[in-house]
């Protein structure tokens, strides 16, 4: 338990003395998995939505094959990125490997099908009622959608969560392509998880606690904010 | 047909839907039925404690000896050659690896995790020794560094045996260098070259990867960089890596391995068996054998007749 002990106190000193490298690790792991969420939204939430309306010959395959993504290896998507950056890749040219970039492109494959899974569930659980009343009140195509999109707006709100949790946890992927590097104690491209397991390996197991703990805070914080927006959303659509 | 076949995998619900309840209960009995055999697995073991059960070899099969070492002498595949030697000399033991950065095996022996340590960091291990962790320490072989950079080489270390003069070139021209800053065997004797070359490197082009040397040189090839490796692993994955040994030979390059039997081992028979072992004739010879066929060059000098590295 010492070390357990010794973890919460490095934590706190680690977060109140301001130690700039931590600082550095927070603040990407929050830009590269937000940005990789962003995207994976402008993706995920169109391909879920379309796949919960429509009905098309292969849809039974194409819905398996995003669930199937859900499972995704994390370490299989960083293997993919790898070889596409990488100096012998097809997009080695752009030298992107070992970039922040990379790693968004990383998590961008983790986070979509979660968010697009999701979206899909929540959309399709919209009663059908809804819809066919609207067209019936001649709502053009686009009204519609837009009308079930609101009315999922609380799923879809918690498949962004889900998504956004997945990227910022996700170890593997962003270690082969991001290469966890600082330079002169500046971080270059260590997020909290990647800086935790090299910790690890090094055998500094209070610091990687630490930085376990500090991943904790930063995600609850970041979820409560979600979350809030989130129940606020609704009370706001129970008063309209 | 086929939107049927799939049908179940979307959110559409159907008479399937019936079908929950049982498919719920029938995976529970799955679990059930996997966790069973570890239950039983648990039981066995307190009640091994309580009667006798210090004997490895009464009751069950051969029992583990935890040997902590390098990454490095997991990836050059030494252990493949050594391991099933010892365990055909000491059938009652099943030797179960666990590779990571010296710094990380040490910390594992001081918390009585492994039975053994196989490392090469001397000024850590005597260290380690001096806090009254291990029981014994004793040489078995030596490999060496080198350092690898790029084939066009733009801080022209290339041929110099000097490995301190090598880095100084490096950082007076602000090459890309990779440090490992793991704390492991190899960044030691990153750090001690750097101090012999009286420089304190940072800046842009000085880069800490926290990782090992496989995925350490996989970067420093990515980039175009230069590393220190040890040239086990360097060998080990020579064809992925578009990297030369640029510098090679020197005194200071030269990497020593002890074995230390850790004090508070669950294994302390096994852990000295082992230490006995590995100093002796067989695993001496075979150490010695090891890489002439895969790499055309000896890996390792057997040094069990030497004495103890003090520190470098």
């Amino acid at each position: 338990m010492d070390v357990m002990w010794d973890a919460v106190k490095e934590a706190f000193r680690l977060l109140v003395g301001g130690d700039r490298y931590v600082y550095e690790v927070m603040w990407m792991s929050v830009q590269v998995a937000g940005i990789a969420t962003l995207l994976g939204m402008l993706v995920g939430i169109p391909l879920g939505t379309w796949l919960a309306l429509r009905r098309f010959w292969g849809w039974g395959a194409a819905a398996a094959v995003l669930n199937a993504g859900l499972m995704l290896p994390p370490v299989v998507v960083g293997l993919f990125v790898f070889l596409l950056l990488s100096r012998q890749g097809p997009l080695g040219g752009l030298d992107l490997l070992y970039t922040p970039a990379a790693m968004v492109v990383a998590q961008f494959f983790i986070a979509t099908p979660v968010i697009a899974a999701i979206t899909m569930g929540g959309v399709a659980s919209v009663p059908k009622e809804v819809r066919l009343q609207a067209m019936g009140l001649g709502a053009s195509r686009a009204q519609t959608v837009w009308l079930v999109l609101r009315e999922a707006r609380v799923t879809i709100f918690s498949a962004i969560v889900a998504g956004f949790g997945a990227a910022v946890s996700e170890v593997g992927a962003v270690m082969m392509v991001g290469g966890n590097l600082s330079a002169g104690g500046h971080n270059l491209t260590g997020t909290m998880t990647t800086a935790t397991m090299a910790l690890v390996r090094q055998g500094q197991y209070a610091r990687a606690v630490a930085f376990g703990i500090i991943l904790l805070v930063l995600t609850f914080v970041i979820t409560l904010l979600l979350t809030r927006t989130q129940q606020g959303i609704r009370r706001r659509w129970l008063q309209s | 047909m086929l939107t049927r076949r799939w049908a179940w995998m979307g959110p559409s619900t159907s008479g399937r839907a019936m079908a929950g309840p049982r498919v719920l209960l029938g995976l529970l009995a799955w679990c059930m039925l996997w966790l069973v055999p570890f239950a039983g697995g648990c039981g066995d073991g307190t009640s091994g404690d309580g009667a006798g059960g210090d004997d490895p070899t009464e009751g069950r099969g051969a029992s583990d000896l935890f040997v902590a070492s390098t990454t490095s002498l997991q990836d050059c595949g030494l252990f493949e050659v050594l391991l099933p030697a010892f365990e055909r000399a000491h059938p009652e033991y099943t030797v179960k690896v666990v590779a990571v950065g010296s710094g990380e095996a040490l910390r594992l022996g001081e918390t009585g995790d492994v039975d053994v340590l196989l490392v090469h960091s001397p000024e850590a291990e005597l260290d380690y020794m001096r806090r009254g962790l291990g029981l014994d320490r004793r040489p078995v072989m030596s490999s060496d560094f080198v350092i690898v950079g790029p084939p066009s080489d733009p801080a022209a270390i290339k041929g110099l045996t000097d490995a301190a003069a090598a880095l100084a070139r490096v950082a007076a021209t602000r090459s890309l260098f990779f440090s490992r800053g793991d704390g492991s065997g190899t960044h030691a004797k990153e750090r001690e070259i750097w101090q012999k070359a009286g420089l304190v490197p940072s800046g842009d082009w000085y880069q800490t990867t926290g990782q090992g040397m496989g995925e350490t040189l996989t970067i420093t090839a990515q980039k175009g960089g230069y590393t220190l490796t040890d040239r086990a692993t360097y060998l080990a994955k020579r064809e992925s890596l578009a990297l030369a040994i640029l510098v090679e030979g020197g005194p200071g390059l030269r990497n020593p391995y002890h074995v230390m039997t850790v004090k508070d081992a669950r294994e302390p028979v096994g852990a000295a068996l082992f230490l006995t072992w590995l100093t002796g004739e067989e695993a001496q010879r075979l150490i010695r054998d090891f890489g002439r066929e895969q790499f055309g060059e000896p890996l390792f000098l057997p040094e069990a007749d030497k004495a103890p590295d003090k520190a470098q």
